[in-house]
């Protein structure tokens, strides 16, 4: 069987509203994909371009910045 | 003082005692966190209402400035407000809190269950308990209803009830221990006797009394039945106090077992060859084998009593000059008493005590024995018990035995059974007759007995007997053996006439009672010496009273016995007994026989009669019992504690508490639903009320969250909501507002529950929810929206219908419930079955509760509710007595919240100056340098209940968290944030030396601090700590893969441990405070907020846009109020009487047409600029309110603008306020309409509920009718929103004729102007009526719109200003809608009042004076501690480039001449860590990279997104 494709992919969230709105998403029970990872930011101003670069190099398939 | 440990008084408590006021939380109950302890989640959010209140439970727990009192209850408080000395009374809890580690090994072992009343009588749970596993104080607790009947009854106070329990569960040997506490011969007491516990057995009332006595006897046998175990002797601690006890019955030989077993050497001496009194000489064979008698009295003897047999005793000083410092008589009554008849000493009469002891010592096998030689023809004279046995011992011996006595047969001493068993045994008993003379032959042998028939007989004052003979009924009874069994004495001639012991009338030895010392010092006595004959059990009593005295003469203590526990008797009622019968608790079930032998095996020999129970019938009798006492103090527990934490003599104490005021906080109680008896609540067992439904719907409730009916465990596929159960009736004429919501959350959450089980139960998925209501109260923040979810994305089926009867169906238990619902087309009654029934149960107030209200003399209404005013609604009317939560009116968690806080703003205004006088400050231990260590990590992994582990493999991430670098230790915990678990990291992180902690369970943006104020509690630096979101971010999004779940826990943990491998120490700054606040907007709330500020000595700036204050106060006209409670302010003098106290006040500043420019800086020191006129003026402030309100929607919907005669309400209420009689001077420009037509839910609140708007256009509607009663009124609604008191006004518009019309957004009204176009003629609105399903056109004189509040038109751009943030309808968006209601997420900010969301003038208060008290908490603190999570240039990196000055949203970072950069040329960034926001913006567009954010650094950061991605290949 064809192996459906899982995309990795990693989400730098801003503390104040996308990191809380993820939590909000949990106590809603809303289903996605656990191939999405989270990673708590101060602030999306934080998101260094090295990050992003980094995990596109470690192979991750999308990077979601959101804040 | 705060009374009640729920949620209002849990924040009420937190917030005085962080604002450095000394709080007595008064709980009644085992643990705090009341009602919402009990739910599973909340709504709007469907947040699980324990992970949110189980930090707050925790921080109560920890805060060293409150004392949680539990168990208590206020009796009275004396004095007056910043004085009062309250009186509170403490129940024992049994169980030490200090030493008390919550185990668990206690429940283990207690035999005794109880109904379950946390879990809401759904389950057992045993008498030893913890409330529910997070509970605060993390300890257990006994329940006790008091003694039962059956040990109060005993004279040895045998704890039956334990024993018995242990018998049910098949624990013999712990059975047996518990007997023998109280009890030293269990084998004996079990065959003869008397049981006066059968007697008091409440089980009497129902069916019959438990065969205690026959149970007792089954657990020796069982004992018995195996080898006799070594006895160790017992420890000698006071050699030298030697004790001489005279006589080895029950009685001496118990006292010497207390004795010895307390360390003091003891003699028995004895004059027979045999120990046992009594028992071994008096009582027959048939009834106690000797073996059994000689086993329990060997097992005294091998403690190292030194018995003396053969040794008669006939001086007693002689022991006293041997050394002995005490003697007890127990001597026994072994003197028969020969009466002295004609004939008394012929040959062949014989006394009982000596033919009974020859019998038992097998004279009569003996030819040459000393014994009086018998006849064949026996007769016994006398009718008690020792009589009886005198008989049936000669039936054993095969004579023909006879029996007279004086009493009737009914007033036969003897037991009737025992008579009953002579009889049977062929003992001819003769009542009633009268010893004339015994005859005798010539050479004096006895040949009969002369008697006559006694008609009745009776004792004078002195003992002497008068008895009436029936004449001339005078006859003989032939026999050859007469034995005396008239009574006996104790035989006394031991103690000489001059020894000082005195000797009583009745030749019994006189001592005082309470002691049982005699009249000699040194000397006691005990048993059947100084009683008189009596039963074994009271020898035994007796026995052990005389050793506790004659220990505490040795011991040189107060002779007379210290007072004891004293708990009340548990008497049943019959009436109880059938309620509980009804309830199904208990049933019928009569006695389980006891077998015994045939008569003619009986007689045959001295074999034992009575054959004992067998194990199961024993435990089947045993589990008749009803434990009537909860708790039987068997000590199972305290045998199973390990750290000697339970004290079952704890005793109830009463404390005083000098305090300055009181919040009253006690909550509320649901509706008895078994009063409504239609629904059969308590009748059908699938018919439940909510907060039992709460409880199976909670992970960690007694289904583990899954819902099964209770009548045969299977899940339900249709389940019925019932609305307005105890509200909204005859008996209640309020709405408990949360009914609704409660049932929408339970109704989706049955829905989820089943498609979550549908993973592991295919079929389950399916499960259909119908709620039967009359008015959906869905009038809060986000309630609207959650409703509408229940029913278009859940699928709820709502159907407007109260259903007044359900009834059963026999066959399966499923509920038949008939309805119609003419709004749904249904006008025909349908009946529809249910596999479950929920009733929503209302808000009562308990009866304790009321009369603790009356008892500090507070004023009540007549449902026991607290009585507050508008314009103070959290002041009781007793000075400095506050109040919050449903005490006041229902209502829901955030606005008890508020109200908590509330109610702590009112006092601390009180006690301001107190303030920090009896606080104390937390202490941490010096924190330890890492610097130099080898990383060591420590992984906690939380199940939290079945919220992670029912989703993934938790063990299994602990496991691997084993396996991955530097981590020396990992484990998996059921609740990862209770106290306990908190308190063992701490001993963790210490013990294993560990110097980064991580945590894997739900948000750090809850739980984070919690945590890290551990590890700085064990010396670690707060920042070595990162917590993995496995919880809100992987189970709860990922539940129907375990698998894959698993595998992201795996992932989450495995990043967070990489980081904290980085992570550095990071040092906190302090920074001082400006006790200075800033309030944007004059209106209630600001006024309010400002004025409890003032008065707590806080300088307040208030900053208004208009020229004048009062905001919507302005618009008020009136209140809303019913005719029995009408207000007699007007909006108008409380709003001048406000402005007048805020002009008064020395420390409030008024800025009016004045508007915030500008602010910067953070909580504690903030900085605004604001433009008042033309002036620009600066403030320093430390808090910000925002109080900036809102106003009524004016938009074009059904027509507004189009025609003079469409009005929003505001504007009807003007128009009204015109006719009122003084108006507001004006004449009325138009008479009153007679034909009014009002619109509810107008624009904006078709999206969400504004809350006021069916209480205002009620409130016009009545005013309308009482100015023009015969104006006839139409509202047209989606529902009438009147929750709480609210209700009397919909109430009391119905009564008045005014209609009703209900629509649906689908087929709202339509509004038809008049054709000619004039503006000032009636307009006519058409309207589907649903119940006729008819289009209906209704002609209008006015047409009224309730439109909603939206937010103040300046709210976006303040929002933008002070970087809050809003929600979409743009009111301000608070910290978490439940807990923190009134802060924002960013410190130091609050809010009150309609900028919130739409609210009336009481909660407008209320919440102003939350806020006020948050605010007061950052102001009452002389330093804050900054953020240390900031940024940090390495000037040695910058180049000065200016690039973070101008990326830096804030303007903190600044080029300064003192620091040299790359190169050492002069000036480099320097950023202020007090006002860094740690956004880290100028740390990512750094150039140079010579800017890190503390704990998000690079590495920190980069190590993170590997360990993410790493091992992807690994995991597939």
């Amino acid at each position: 069987m064809e192996e459906k494709f899982n995309p990795e992919i990693i989400a730098f969230c801003c503390h104040y509203c996308a990191y809380a709105a993820a939590d909000l998403a949990g106590s809603m029970r809303l289903d996605y994909p656990a191939s999405i990872k989270i990673v708590k930011m101060p602030c999306t101003g934080k998101v260094d371009p090295i990050y992003i670069l980094q995990a596109l190099e470690d192979g991750a398939d999308g990077v979601l910045v959101a804040g | 003082m705060v009374v009640g440990g729920g949620i209002a008084g849990m924040q009420a408590s937190l917030d005085l005692a962080d604002q450095g006021y000394k709080v007595y939380l008064i709980e009644k109950e085992t643990a705090i966190g009341g009602k919402m302890a009990q739910l599973d989640k909340t709504f709007p959010t469907n947040d699980c209402a324990m992970c949110t209140i189980s930090p707050k439970l925790v921080e109560v727990g920890r805060h060293p400035n409150i004392e949680i009192i539990t168990g208590s209850e206020v009796l009275d408080v004396a004095g007056k407000a910043g004085d009062f000395n309250a009186r509170i009374r403490i129940a024992p809890r049994y169980i030490d809190l200090d030493d008390c580690v919550a185990c668990n090994d206690c429940v283990d072992v207690c035999p005794v269950e109880v109904l379950d009343v946390f879990n809401e009588k759904l389950v057992q749970r045993h008498a030893v308990f913890k409330q529910y596993p997070q509970a605060v104080p993390n300890a257990y607790a006994i329940t006790k209803a008091g003694i039962a009947p059956c040990r109060d009854a005993c004279p040895a106070n045998q704890r039956a009830q334990g024993y018995i329990a242990l018998i049910r569960e098949g624990r013999w040997e712990d059975a047996h221990r518990v007997i023998k506490m109280d009890n030293p011969f269990p084998g004996i007491c079990g065959r003869i006797c008397n049981h006066r516990c059968e007697t008091v057995c409440n089980r009497g009332k129902l069916d019959e009394p438990i065969n205690i006595r026959a149970l007792k006897r089954f657990v020796t046998d069982k004992i018995y039945e195996k080898p006799r175990q070594e006895i160790t002797p017992a420890e000698i601690l006071h050699p030298e106090d030697r004790i001489a006890i005279i006589g080895a019955g029950p009685c001496g030989l118990t006292a010497a077992q207390d004795l010895i077993n307390n360390g003091f050497p003891v003699t028995v001496f004895e004059a027979m060859p045999v120990a046992g009194g009594m028992l071994r000489l008096g009582v027959p064979e048939y009834r106690l084998p000797t073996e059994i008698i000689e086993r329990e009295v060997q097992d005294i003897v091998d403690l190292g009593v030194d018995l003396k047999l053969n040794h008669r005793i006939d001086d007693l000083d002689s022991l006293f000059t041997q050394g002995f410092k005490a003697v007890l008589i127990a001597v026994g009554a072994h003197e028969g008493i020969r009466l002295p008849i004609p004939g008394a000493n012929l040959d062949g009469v014989i006394i009982n005590t000596r033919f009974l002891r020859d019998v038992r010592l097998g004279k009569y096998q003996d030819e040459e024995s000393d014994a009086p030689p018998l006849g064949d023809r026996i007769l016994v004279l006398g009718g008690g018990n020792v009589a009886i046995d005198c008989a049936r011992t000669a039936v054993r011996l095969g004579k023909e035995v006879h029996l007279a006595c004086l009493e009737s047969r009914a007033d036969m001493p003897a037991h009737d059974w025992e008579i009953e068993a002579a009889q049977e045994e062929g003992v001819n008993v003769y009542p009633g007759q009268s010893f004339e003379r015994i005859l005798g032959t010539a050479n004096d042998r006895v040949r009969g007995m002369e008697l006559m028939e006694v008609s009745s007989f009776s004792f004078d004052d002195s003992g002497g007997l008068h008895v009436e003979k029936v004449p001339g009924s005078t006859h003989e009874i032939i026999c050859d053996t007469v034995i005396f069994s008239v009574g006996q004495r104790a035989g006394l001639a031991f103690i000489p006439d001059d020894a000082g012991v005195g000797i009583t009338k009745k030749q019994t030895i006189a001592i005082n009672p309470n002691t049982l010392a005699a009249t000699k010092e040194g000397v006691f006595a005990a048993g059947d010496s100084v009683s008189g004959t009596a039963f074994v059990i009271e020898s035994v009593e007796s026995g052990h009273k005389v050793a506790n005295s004659i220990m505490r003469y040795l011991m040189g203590e107060d002779l007379e016995p210290p007072p004891g526990p004293d708990l009340p008797v548990v008497e049943l009622s019959e009436q109880e007994l059938q309620e509980r019968v009804a309830r199904g608790e208990i049933s019928y079930q009569a006695r389980v026989p006891l077998p015994e032998l045939k008569v003619k095996d009986r007689i045959a020999g001295f074999a034992e009669v009575e054959v004992g129970y067998d194990e199961e019938s024993a435990r089947a009798e045993a589990a008749r019992c009803l434990a009537c006492g909860i708790c039987s103090e068997c000590m199972s527990c305290v045998f199973a504690c390990g750290k000697d934490a339970i004290h079952h003599d704890m005793v109830g104490s009463e404390r005083n508490l000098n305090i300055g005021a009181i919040i009253l906080a006690p909550g509320y109680q649901t509706y008895q639903a078994e009063l409504s008896q239609e629904y059969g609540f308590g009748r059908f067992p699938n018919v439940v009320t909510s907060l039992q439904y709460e409880r199976m719907l909670s992970a960690s409730g007694p289904t583990d969250g899954h819902v099964r009916r209770p009548s045969d465990d299977v899940s339900p596929k249709r389940v019925a909501f019932l609305q307005c159960v105890g509200s909204r009736d005859q008996n209640h004429d309020y709405c408990s507002a949360v009914c609704c919501m409660y049932a929408a959350k339970e109704a989706i959450m049955t829905i989820e529950h089943a498609r979550a089980e549908e993973r592991t139960h295919p079929g389950s998925g399916d499960v259909y929810c119908q709620v039967f209501f009359i008015d959906t109260r869905a009038y809060s923040k986000g309630y609207e929206e959650y409703y509408r979810r229940a029913e278009k994305k859940y699928g709820v089926v709502y159907t407007r219908c109260r259903i007044s009867e359900v009834k059963q169906n026999p066959d399966n238990q499923n509920l038949i419930l008939r309805y119609s619902s003419p709004y749904e087309n249904q006008a025909i009654p349908r009946e529809d079955e249910f596999d479950m029934v929920v009733l929503s149960v209302g808000m009562e107030i308990s009866d304790s509760v009321q009369d603790l209200g009356r008892q500090l003399g507070i004023e009540l209404d007549e449902y026991g509710f607290c009585h507050t005013t508008l314009f103070d609604p959290l002041q009781t009317s007793r000075e400095g007595l506050y109040v919050a939560g449903p005490f006041r009116e229902p209502k829901d968690i955030p606005e008890s919240v508020m109200e908590g806080s509330g109610a702590a703003a009112k006092a601390s205004q009180l006690l301001a100056p107190a303030r920090h006088s009896l606080a104390v400050v937390q202490e941490y231990p010096p924190e330890r340098s890492v610097a130099d260590e080898e990383t060591r990590i420590g992984v906690f992994v939380c199940h939290c209940g079945s919220n992670i582990g029912g989703y993934l493999d938790v063990p299994k991430v602990a496991e691997y968290a084993k396996t991955l670098p530097h981590v020396v230790h990992a484990e998996d915990n059921l609740y990862t944030c209770s106290q306990d678990t908190v308190a063992h990291i701490i001993e963790k992180t210490k013990e294993l030396n560990l110097n980064r902690v991580v945590v894997s369970s739900c948000t750090p943006i809850t739980h984070e601090p919690l945590f890290q104020d551990a590890i700085r509690q064990a010396g670690l630096n707060p920042h070595l700590f990162e917590m993995a979101n496995i919880r809100n971010q992987c189970s709860w999004v990922h539940s129907s893969d375990w698998d894959t779940a698993t595998n992201k826990a795996k992932t989450l943990t495995r990043m967070a441990v990489a980081k904290a491998d980085k992570l550095d120490p990071l040092e906190i700054y302090e920074v001082p405070v400006i006790h200075e606040a800033l309030v944007i907007g004059g209106g209630a709330a600001g006024m309010n907020a400002a004025l409890n500020l003032a008065g707590q000595g806080f300088p307040v700036h208030i900053v208004e846009r208009k020229p004048e204050l009062g905001g919507n106060l302005n618009q008020l006209h009136y209140f809303s109020a019913t005719r029995d409670a009408p207000i007699l302010t007007s909006p108008k003098q409380y709003l001048r009487d406000l402005i007048r106290q805020i002009d008064e006040h020395p420390l409030i500043t008024c800025h009016l047409n004045a508007e915030l420019l500008e602010t910067e800086g953070f909580k504690g020191n903030f900085s605004s600029t604001i433009q008042k006129d033309d002036e620009v003026i600066s403030i320093k402030h430390g808090v910000i309110i925002i109080a900036t309100g809102g106003v009524e929607y004016k938009g074009q919907e059904y027509k507004y603008g189009k025609s003079n005669q469409i009005k929003t309400q505001q504007e009807f209420e003007a128009y009204l306020a015109k006719h009122m009689p003084g108006g507001n001077g004006k004449e009325p420009s138009q008479p009153l309409p007679d034909r009014v037509t009002m619109i509810q839910c107008v624009g904006p609140s078709e999206k969400y509920c504004s809350r006021i708007c069916c209480t205002t256009a009620l409130k016009n509607a009545l005013k309308l009718k009482e100015l023009k009663p015969e104006a006839e009124i139409t509202i047209l609604n989606r529902d009438i929103r009147t929750y709480g008191f609210k209700e009397r006004l919909y109430t009391e518009a119905r009564e008045l004729g005014i209609r009703f019309i209900h629509f649906e957004f689908d087929q709202k009204p339509e509004v038809i102007l008049n054709p000619d176009g004039d503006p000032h003629q009636a307009v006519s609105v058409r309207i589907l009526e649903p119940i006729l399903q008819k289009v209906v056109d209704l002609p209008t004189d006015m047409l009224i719109l309730s439109n909603p509040i939206i937010p103040d038109p300046g709210t976006k751009n303040l929002a933008n200003l002070l970087k809050c943030s809003t929600d979409m309808d743009g009111f301000f968006m608070e910290a978490h809608v439940k807990l923190r209601p009134v802060d924002f997420s960013t410190d130091g900010i609050f809010m009150a009042g309609l900028a919130h969301y739409p609210k009336f003038l009481n909660e407008t208060i209320a919440q102003s004076l939350a806020a006020s008290s948050r605010a007061a908490l950052v102001l009452s603190q002389e330093k804050i501690y900054t953020n240390s999570r900031v940024a940090q240039v390495d000037p040695s990196k910058c180049v000065g480039c200016l690039t973070c000055v101008r990326i830096c949203p804030y303007h903190v970072p600044k080029i300064t001449n003192e620091l040299n950069g790359v190169g050492s040329i002069v000036g480099a960034a320097f950023i202020e860590a007090a006002v860094c926001h740690g956004c880290g913006s100028c740390a990512s567009e750094c150039p140079a990279q010579a800017i890190q954010i503390r704990h998000t650094t690079d590495i920190q950061t980069l190590e993170k997104i590997s360990a993410l991605l790493i091992h992807q290949g690994e995991q597939g």
